[in-house]
C-alpha cells in the first residue's frame, strides 16, 4: 500500500492535470451528444405550429455532470478504490485481524436496536407522527424479511426454486380472514391454525412437483401461485371476489387487552393513554418482531439438526443424498411445507394488520421480490436477507418520501413509480459487485476446532 | 502381497452377502448386461473388473438400486440372517436398511458443506431416529445432545481413519483429490454399511495416494469387517489387496476367482488386449506352453 501512497503523491500534480483534461473532453464529448437531444426541443405553440424551444439551462446541467464526473472519477475515485483494493489485498496477507466489536455482535446489536425502534420513534416524532415510521417502514420491512426467511428454507437451504411463494402467503390471509369471520375465532388460536393450513397446501404443491427439477419446477411453482389468485377472484361465494375481505377483527394482546374502540378492555383506556391507533401499530411491531425472530430462531436451529443439514445436501448434490439414504421425497416435503408454514403465519398477519385482503396483494410480482430479496442477501444467510429486505421494501419506503425530487423534475414526478427501475438496477449493481448475494459465504452448522466460513464458491444454488 | 492366504480365505467358508443371479439389464437396444450371476463373501474385498464399456458400473446401479434391473435378483443377506432383495428396493432404503453403502466414480461430495458435515449428513438416518423425527430434538431433549455427540465421534474416528481430521473444518470442496476420494469413502462408511461398493476408488490418484487408499480400504475390512465390492481399472490396488476377482466382458462374466487365477486366465488376458476370438485359442496354446516350459 506505501507504494501507492508514494506514487500518488509524486504524480499528484500530472493526476489532477490529467483529470481536468478528461473532464474537459467529456464535457466537449457530452455537449456535442446532448446539444440536439436536450439542448433543443419541439414542441407545438398555441397555433398548432412546430416551434423550437431551447433549454440551454438543462444541457449545461447534463455537460456539467458529464465533465465533473469524469474529473472526479479520474482525480479521486479511481485512486481511492486503488488505495481500497491494496489495502484489502494487505489485509489478506497479515490475515489474523480480529473482527470488529459490531461486526461480531452485529445480530444482537441488531435485534436490540429493533426492540428500541418504536420508542425512539415515539420521542423522535411524536406520537402521531411515529405512525409512518413504526407502520410504513418496520411493520412493512419485518413482513418482507419474515417471508423472505421463509422462503429462504426453500430456496436457501433445501435449493428449490419456488417462484409460486406467495401463494403460501395468501393461504394463511384468508384462512384468518375467513375463519375469524365466520366462526369468531381469536387471532391467537388462527394464527398457528393458518401456518398449518399453509404447510398443508405445501405438502399438496410439493407432491406433483418433486419429480421436476430446476427450471420446470420454477415454472410449476409459478402455475401454483396463480392458480390460488384465481381461485381466490373466482370463488366469489367463499372470498367475494376482487372485493376482498373487509373489517378482519383486530388481534388482542392475548385476549386480555382489546384494540377495539369500543371494548371495555380497550388497552388505551386500561392505561389512560390518548386514544392513537399508534399503540396498536406499535403492538404489530412487536407482533412481527417476535414471528420473524421465531422464523429464524427455528431456521437456526433446524439447520443444526439432521433435517436441515439433509437439506443443504439436498441443495449440493441430491444423488449423494439418496445414496447416503436420506429419503429425498419427504426431505423436499418437508422443506416446503416449513417453509410454506412460515408464510401462512405473515399471511395471517398481514390480514391482521390491513383489516383487509383482497387477491390484489398476492400478485406474482410479490413472490418475485421475496425471491430478489433472498437471492440478494445470499442464499442461505439469514442477516444477508434481513439487510437486503430492509434495502429493497425500506427503499421503496424511502421513495415515496423523496418529495423534494418534484421540485426538480416537476409535480407530475411521482419518485415511486420509479421503483422497479431503481429495484432493478439496484439488483444489477449487487450481482454485479457481490455475486452470491451480501453474505455469500455459509456459516457451518458443527465444527471440531473452529469455525470457518465457507467461502460462496464452494455452495452450489440447487437444481431443484 | 499374500496370495497364498487369499486363496485360503476364499476356500475356507461359503457366506455370500451378496449373491447376484441371472442379472440383466437392457437400454433400448443394448444389453449391458448378460445374465450375470456371481457371489461376493462376507468380510471380503471382491474386484469387479473388466474393459471400458463391459457394464461394471451398470451392475453397480443394479445393486445400488439406482437402476432397476430388466431381470434378476440380487439378494442382500445380512450379519443377522435377514435377507433384502434389493432389485425390489428404492436406492435410499438399500443404504438405510439393507446397509449397502457406495461410492461413485465421478467424486459426488457436498462440496458447500464442510468435511465433517459431509460425515454428519452420512449419520442423517440415525441421527433423525435420536431427533424424534425433528420434533424433540427441535424441544432440546438432552437424548438428540448426545447422539450428536456420538456422531461427531463417529466422524471423528473416521477422519482419522481417512487421515483428513486436519482439514475437518474446511469446505470438502477445498479437499485435493485424493483427499476428496478418501472423504467420499470414509462418508459412506459413516452410514455403517455392511457391504460396501467403491466405484473406481482409485481412479485419478498418484501412486502414493493408491496405497494409501490400499491401507485405507484393508483397514476398513479388517477393524470393521466391513466386505467391499470394487469396481477398478488399477491392477496395482485390484490385485494387491482383493480377494477374489470378477471379470465382465460385454456384459457377460468370463472369468471368476482368485487374482493369480485371474490373471492367468487366457479369456482374461484376450479381453484385455484385444485378441481376436479366433485367436483366443492360439492364445490359449501359447500359454499351456509357457506353463509347461516353466514345470520342466
Amino acid at each position: 500500500m506505501a507504494n501507492i501512497t508514494i506514487n500518488t503523491e509524486s504524480a499528484g500534480g500530472s493526476l489532477t492535470a490529467r483529470a481536468l483534461r478528461e473532464g474537459f473532453y467529456a464535457g466537449i464529448v457530452s455537449l456535442g451528444l446532448f446539444v440536439l437531444f436536450v439542448g433543443l426541443e419541439t414542441t407545438q405553440n398555441i397555433r398548432n405550429e412546430l416551434v423550437l424551444r431551447q433549454r440551454w439551462g438543462l444541457l449545461l446541467v447534463f455537460v456539467l455532470v458529464a465533465a465533473v464526473g469524469r474529473f472526479l472519477t479520474v482525480a479521486y475515485i479511481r485512486p481511492w478504490m486503488a488505495a481500497r483494493k491494496a489495502a484489502a489485498a494487505a489485509k489478506v496477507r497479515d490475515a489474523a485481524e480480529p473482527e470488529s466489536f459490531f461486526k461480531r455482535n452485529f445480530t444482537a446489536i441488531a435485534i436490540v436496536a429493533l426492540i428500541f425502534y418504536p420508542v425512539v420513534m415515539v420521542l423522535l416524532f411524536g406520537v402521531q407522527g411515529s405512525l409512518k415510521w413504526v407502520d410504513n417502514f418496520g411493520i412493512q420491512i419485518l413482513i418482507y424479511v419474515m417471508l423472505a426467511w421463509g422462503l429462504n428454507i426453500v430456496v436457501g437451504l433445501a435449493g428449490l426454486l419456488d417462484l409460486g411463494y406467495v401463494a403460501f402467503y395468501a393461504v394463511g390471509a384468508y384462512s384468518y380472514a375467513l375463519l375469524s369471520q365466520h366462526f369468531g375465532f381469536s387471532f391467537w388460536v388462527l394464527l398457528p391454525l393458518a401456518g398449518i393450513l399453509a404447510a398443508f397446501w405445501g405438502v399438496i404443491l410439493g407432491f406433483p412437483v418433486l419429480r421436476l427439477k430446476g427450471d420446470y419446477l420454477a415454472i410449476v411453482t409459478l402455475a401454483f401461485g396463480e392458480i390460488i389468485r384465481l381461485v381466490l377472484i373466482n370463488w366469489t361465494e367463499v372470498t367475494r371476489g376482487t372485493f376482498g375481505i373487509s373489517s378482519i377483527p383486530k388481534a388482542s394482546v392475548f385476549g386480555i387487552w382489546s384494540f377495539d374502540v369500543g371494548a371495555a378492555n380497550n388497552f388505551t383506556k386500561a392505561f389512560g393513554l390518548p386514544m392513537s391507533s399508534v399503540y396498536y401499530k406499535i403492538f404489530l411491531f412487536y407482533l412481527i418482531l417476535a414471528l420473524a425472530l421465531l422464523t429464524a430462531y427455528v431456521t437456526i436451529r433446524l439447520r443444526r439438526m439432521p433435517i436441515g443439514r439433509a437439506w443443504e445436501a439436498l441443495r449440493e448434490d441430491e444423488i449423494a443424498c439418496r445414496s447416503l439414504g436420506i429419503n429425498t421425497v419427504t426431505t423436499k416435503l418437508t422443506a416446503f411445507s416449513i417453509g410454506a408454514m412460515f408464510g401462512g403465519f405473515a399471511g395471517s398477519f398481514f390480514a391482521v394488520r390491513q383489516g383487509f385482503v383482497s387477491p390484489e396483494s398476492f400478485v406474482f410480482l410479490e413472490s418475485a421480490i421475496i425471491l430478489a430479496i433472498v437471492v440478494l442477501g445470499g442464499m442461505g444467510s439469514l442477516v444477508g436477507i434481513a439487510v437486503a429486505a430492509a434495502v429493497m421494501i425500506g427503499g421503496t419506503e424511502l421513495l415515496r418520501e423523496m418529495q423534494f425530487l418534484k421540485q426538480i423534475f416537476g409535480p407530475d414526478f411521482t419518485p415511486e413509480l420509479y421503483r422497479m427501475l431503481i429495484f432493478g438496477l439496484a439488483m444489477v449493481t449487487v450481482m454485479v459487485w457481490k455475486p452470491r448475494g451480501f453474505v455469500g459465504s455459509r456459516e457451518p452448522t458443527a465444527f471440531l476446532k473452529e469455525r470457518k466460513a465457507v467461502s460462496g464458491s464452494f455452495t452450489k444454488e440447487g437444481h431443484g | 502381497m499374500a496370495p497364498a492366504t487369499n486363496t485360503e480365505a476364499t476356500t475356507m467358508k461359503n457366506d455370500p452377502i451378496l449373491k447376484v443371479e441371472h442379472l440383466s439389464m437392457r437400454f433400448g437396444g443394448l444389453m449391458a448386461i448378460n445374465d450375470l450371476s456371481f457371489e461376493a463373501q462376507r468380510g471380503e474385498i471382491t474386484a469387479l473388473i473388466g474393459p471400458n464399456g463391459a457394464g461394471k458400473t451398470t451392475v453397480f446401479n443394479c445393486v445400488t438400486g439406482f437402476y432397476k434391473p430388466t431381470m434378476g435378483m440380487i439378494s442382500m443377506h445380512q450379519k443377522s440372517g435377514k435377507t433384502f432383495l434389493l432389485e425390489r428396493m428404492p436406492d435410499f432404503e438399500i443404504t438405510r436398511d439393507a446397509k449397502v453403502a457406495r461410492t461413485f466414480q465421478n467424486i459426488r461430495l457436498f462440496t458447500g458443506l464442510t468435511v465433517l458435515e459431509n460425515l454428519l449428513v452420512a449419520q442423517h438416518n440415525t441421527l433423525m431416529k435420536a431427533s424424534g423425527y425433528t420434533i424433540l430434538g427441535l424441544i432440546g431433549l438432552p437424548a438428540y445432545r448426545h447422539a450428536s455427540a456420538a456422531s461427531i465421534e463417529l466422524a471423528r474416528y473416521w477422519l482419522d481413519k481417512a487421515n483428513l481430521t486436519e482439514r475437518a473444518d474446511d469446505p470438502a470442496g477445498d479437499l485435493p483429490y485424493g483427499a476428496q476420494r478418501r472423504l467420499e469413502i470414509a462418508r459412506a462408511m459413516c452410514t455403517g454399511p455392511e457391504f460396501l461398493c467403491l466405484d473406481e476408488p482409485a481412479a485419478g490418484l498418484n501412486p502414493r495416494e493408491s496405497l494409501a487408499l490400499n491401507e485405507l480400504l484393508t483397514g476398513i475390512r479388517r477393524e470393521t469387517g466391513t466386505s467391499i465390492l470394487l469396481i477398478e481399472h488399477d491392477m496395482s490396488v485390484v490385485m494387491e489387496i482383493s480377494d477374489h476377482v470378477v471379470v465382465l466382458e460385454y456384459g457377460q462374466k468370463i472369468s471368476d476367482g482368485t487374482p493369480d487365477h485371474v490373471k492367468n486366465d487366457p479369456k482374461v488376458i484376450a479381453a484385455y488386449l484385444g485378441v481376436e476370438d479366433e485367436e483366443v485359442e492360439e492364445v490359449i496354446e501359447e500359454i499351456e506352453e509357457i506353463e509347461e516350459g516353466g514345470k520342466h
